[in-house]
C-alpha cells in the first residue's frame, strides 16, 4: 500500500495547532505586513478616484463605444468572478469528495472568493452607467406599474447568480469561521479582543450535539454550494452564449467557463498561498509542499481543458461552415487583436505545461511565476472573448477597435488593491487555517502513532 | 445571568480517545443530559454519546421546496399575471428562461434557512457563555453533567472521572 504523506509536518500537538495558526492574529504585524499592507491601501485609494471619477463624470471615461459596448469593467468582473470559483471549488466540491488536503487551504481560499466576488460585484453595478439606480436589478413593487424586471435575460439571471453566490459563500465562510473565532476568544488577554471575537464566535461552546449540527450543516452548506458555483460561471457564460454574435453563441461556453474559473482561481490561490508561506513562516507545515503541488496538477490539467476549449471552438468554426463564424475565429487570432488571442494561449495552455516535471511543480519561486502567468492569460481570455468578437461584426462598415484609455487601467490594477487590501487584513485578523478542521487530520501519514480512527 | 446556567460538575481529560472512553461510560452510567466538550468534531463520538442523526437536513429540503415554489410564483406572478410585457415574442411564462432564477432562489433559501436551523439547534448566538476552561477550545477535552441530570451524586461522579482518567475535576456552572 502507499504511504500517506504527512497533511501537517513537524508532529504537531494540538496546542501547537492552536498556536501556530493564532499567532499571525495575536503579534504585531511584520515589516513586510505594513509595507504590502499600505501598498495595497494606496492602490485602493487610486481605484476608489478612478471609479468617483467614472461614476461623477460617466462611463465614457474607459474605452467603451460602439462597436465595442462591452470593455475593461464586463472583461474584469468575468475575471474577478471565476477566481472566486477555486475557493469554493475547494472548500465545498473537495470537501464532498473527501480530500483531506483541502482542510489546510480551505479557509484561506474561501476567503479569496468572498473577496474575489466582493470586487467583481462592482464591476456590473457601475458598468450599468447609473449606479445609483442599481436597485432597479431587483424584482420589488414598485410605482412605475409595477413594472418588473424581465426574467428572460441572462444579465438579470446574473444578478441571482452573483448575489446569491456572495450570500452563500460569505455564510459558508462564515459558519467554518466561528469555532475558531471561540478559540481566539479564550486565548484573549485583553478585554476588547474577548469582546470582539466572543461576539464573532456568537458563543460557540463546542459540546458534541452542537458538533453534530454544526458537520451536518457543513456538509450540507457544501451540497448546495457546489450545484451553485457551477450554475455561476455557467450563469456568466450566458451572458455571452445567450446572444447571437458569433464569436459568443457558442454551447462549449458553460464548461469552458467553468474549467476556466477553476484554472484561474487556482492559480490565484497558488499565488496568495506561495506569499502567505513567505510572510506567515509557520504555516509552511500546515500548507505543505505536497498541498502545493497537488494544485499545479490542478492548474495544468484545466489549463489543458481550456486549451481543448480553444480547440474546440476552432474546429467548430470551420465545421458549422457558417462564414461569420469563421471570420470571428480567424480574426481572433490573426486580426488586429491576434497578440491577446496568443497572450492568452501561450499563459494558459503553453506555460503550465512546465508542470508536467516533478521538480517544477514543488518549486515555490517556479509555481509563483506561473501562476501569475496564468493570471495574466486568464484575464486576457475574457478580453479576447468579450473584445474581439465585438469589434468586427457583420457589417464592415461599423467596424471598429476598443479605445482603451488609462482609465481602464486604472480600474483593472485598482481592483487588485481593493482585493489585497480585503485579503491582507483577513490574514492579521482571522485564522487563516482553519483550527478546527486541521486537527482532526493531524494524523494522517502517522497512523502508526494510534489516536484518530 | 447566572441564573440562565445549570450548576454542575465537570471533568477535564487531555486525550482525544480518553474523552471518547469518557463520554461512553458516562452514557452507560445512565447519565442522559451530559455534554462533551471539545475544541474539533470528534470521530465516534456521536456514537458514544448516543446523539442522533441531526434533524437539519429536513429544514433544508423544506426551505428549497419553498424557495423553488417561490421562485416558481415570483416569475410566472410578475411576468405573466401582473404586468404579462411582450418581449421578443416569447411566451409571457418562459419557463425554461425562468429556470436559473428558480434554481437561485432554491439554493438560496435552503442555505439560509439551514444556518438558521444550526442557530435553533445550538441555541446560538448566546451572550458570554460561561467557559469551563479556556483551553476547551485549543486541546482540552471535558464532560459536563449538570446537577439535574438523573442519578447525580457528586461523590460517585468524581471517582468515576478519576477512575476514568481525568486530569481535572471542576464544580461549574455551564
Amino acid at each position: 500500500m502507499m504511504k500517506r504523506n504527512p497533511l501537517v509536518l513537524g508532529n504537531k500537538t494540538l496546542k501547537d495547532v492552536t498556536d501556530d495558526i493564532c499567532a499571525p492574529i495575536e503579534r504585531f504585524p511584520s515589516k513586510g505586513w505594513i509595507g504590502m499592507f499600505l501598498g495595497a491601501k494606496t492602490l485602493l485609494l487610486f481605484y476608489i478616484a478612478i471609479l468617483a471619477s467614472v461614476v461623477g463624470v460617466g462611463i465614457g471615461l474607459l474605452g467603451v463605444n460602439s462597436p465595442v459596448f462591452w470593455g475593461t469593467m464586463i472583461v474584469t468582473f468575468v475575471f474577478w468572478i471565476g477566481i472566486g470559483h477555486a475557493g469554493t471549488l475547494i472548500s465545498a466540491v473537495l470537501f464532498l469528495f473527501r480530500q483531506k488536503w483541502r482542510t489546510s487551504v480551505a479557509r484561506t481560499a474561501e476567503a479569496m472568493t468572498v473577496f474575489a466576488v466582493m470586487t467583481a460585484g462592482l464591476f456590473p453595478l457601475i458598468h450599468t452607467g447609473r449606479p445609483w439606480l442599481d436597485y432597479w436589478l431587483f424584482p420589488y413593487p414598485n410605482q412605475r406599474g409595477p413594472l418588473w424586471v424581465n426574467f428572460r435575460s441572462p444579465l438579470l439571471w446574473d444578478v441571482f447568480a452573483v448575489s446569491t453566490y456572495a450570500t452563500v459563500s460569505m455564510v459558508f465562510w462564515y459558519i467554518g469561521l466561528v469555532p475558531d473565532f471561540a478559540t481566539i476568544k479564550d486565548r484573549a488577554k485583553n478585554k476588547i479582543r474577548r469582546s470582539v471575537y466572543g461576539a464573532l464566535s456568537l458563543g460557540w461552546r463546542g459540546t458534541a450535539r452542537n458538533w453534530s449540527h454544526y458537520e451536518m450543516l457543513y456538509l450540507v452548506l457544501a451540497g448546495l454550494s457546489t450545484p451553485l458555483v457551477l450554475s455561476v460561471h455557467t450563469i456568466v457564460s450566458f451572458d455571452f452564449a445567450v446572444s447571437h454574435l458569433p464569436g459568443w453563441h457558442t454551447t462549449i461556453f458553460p464548461p469552458y467557463f467553468v474549467a476556466g474559473a477553476i484554472f484561474s482561481g487556482f492559480a490565484m490561490v497558488v499565488t496568495l498561498m506561495t506569499l502567505v508561506r513567505i510572510g506567515f513562516p509557520e504555516f509552511k507545515n500546515y500548507v505543505t509542499l505536497d498541498h502545493m503541488e497537488v494544485m499545479n496538477k490542478i492548474i495544468m490539467t484545466t489549463g489543458m481543458l481550456v486549451g481543448y476549449a480553444y480547440a474546440a471552438e476552432f474546429f467548430i468554426a470551420w465545421y458549422s461552415g457558417n462564414q461569420y463564424e469563421r471570420f470571428v475565429f480567424v480574426n481572433r487570432a490573426f486580426g488586429p487583436y491576434g497578440w491577446s488571442y496568443w497572450v492568452m494561449v501561450s499563459c494558459n495552455v503553453l506555460i503550465p505545461q512546465i508542470f508536467w516535471f516533478r521538480r517544477m511543480r514543488r518549486s515555490i519561486p517556479v509555481m509563483f511565476v506561473v501562476s501569475i502567468f496564468v493570471n495574466i492569460g486568464m484575464w486576457f481570455e475574457r478580453f479576447v472573448i468579450t473584445v474581439t468578437s465585438l469589434h468586427r461584426d457583420f457589417l464592415p462598415s461599423s467596424w471598429g477597435m476598443y479605445a482603451w484609455s488609462w482609465f481602464d487601467t486604472g480600474v483593472l490594477f485598482g481592483s487588485f488593491g481593493m482585493f489585497f487590501t480585503l485579503f491582507l487584513l483577513y490574514l492579521r485578523l482571522f485564522p487563516a487555517v482553519s483550527i478546527a478542521e486541521v486537527k482532526p487530520v493531524l494524523n494522517v501519514g502517522y497512523e502508526d502513532k494510534g489516536g484518530h480512527h | 445571568m447566572a441564573a440562565q446556567y445549570t450548576k454542575g460538575i465537570a471533568g477535564i481529560w487531555t486525550e482525544e480517545s480518553a474523552i471518547v472512553k469518557a463520554a461512553r461510560k458516562t452514557r452507560e452510567a445512565g447519565f442522559k443530559k451530559f455534554e462533551a466538550i471539545s475544541a474539533y468534531p470528534i470521530h465516534g463520538m456521536e456514537e458514544a454519546c448516543d446523539i442522533k442523526r441531526s434533524w437539519i437536513p429536513y429544514v433544508t429540503f423544506i426551505a428549497g421546496c419553498v424557495g423553488l415554489l417561490s421562485g416558481l410564483a415570483l416569475t410566472y406572478w410578475t411576468s405573466a399575471v401582473n404586468w404579462p410585457v411582450n418581449v421578443g415574442g416569447k411566451p409571457f411564462f418562459s419557463l425554461p428562461a425562468f429556470i436559473p432564477i428558480i434554481f437561485e432562489l432554491t439554493i438560496l433559501f435552503a442555505a439560509l434557512a439551514s444556518v438558521a436551523a444550526l442557530f435553533v439547534a445550538c441555541k446560538i448566538p448566546r451572550m458570554d457563555p460561561p467557559v469551563i476552561d479556556p483551553d476547551l477550545s485549543s486541546h482540552k477535552f471535558a464532560i459536563f453533567i449538570p446537577y439535574n441530570d438523573v442519578n447525580y451524586d457528586e461523590g460517585k461522579i468524581e471517582s468515576m472521572f478519576r477512575e476514568l482518567g481525568a486530569s481535572e475535576i471542576k464544580r461549574t456552572e455551564y
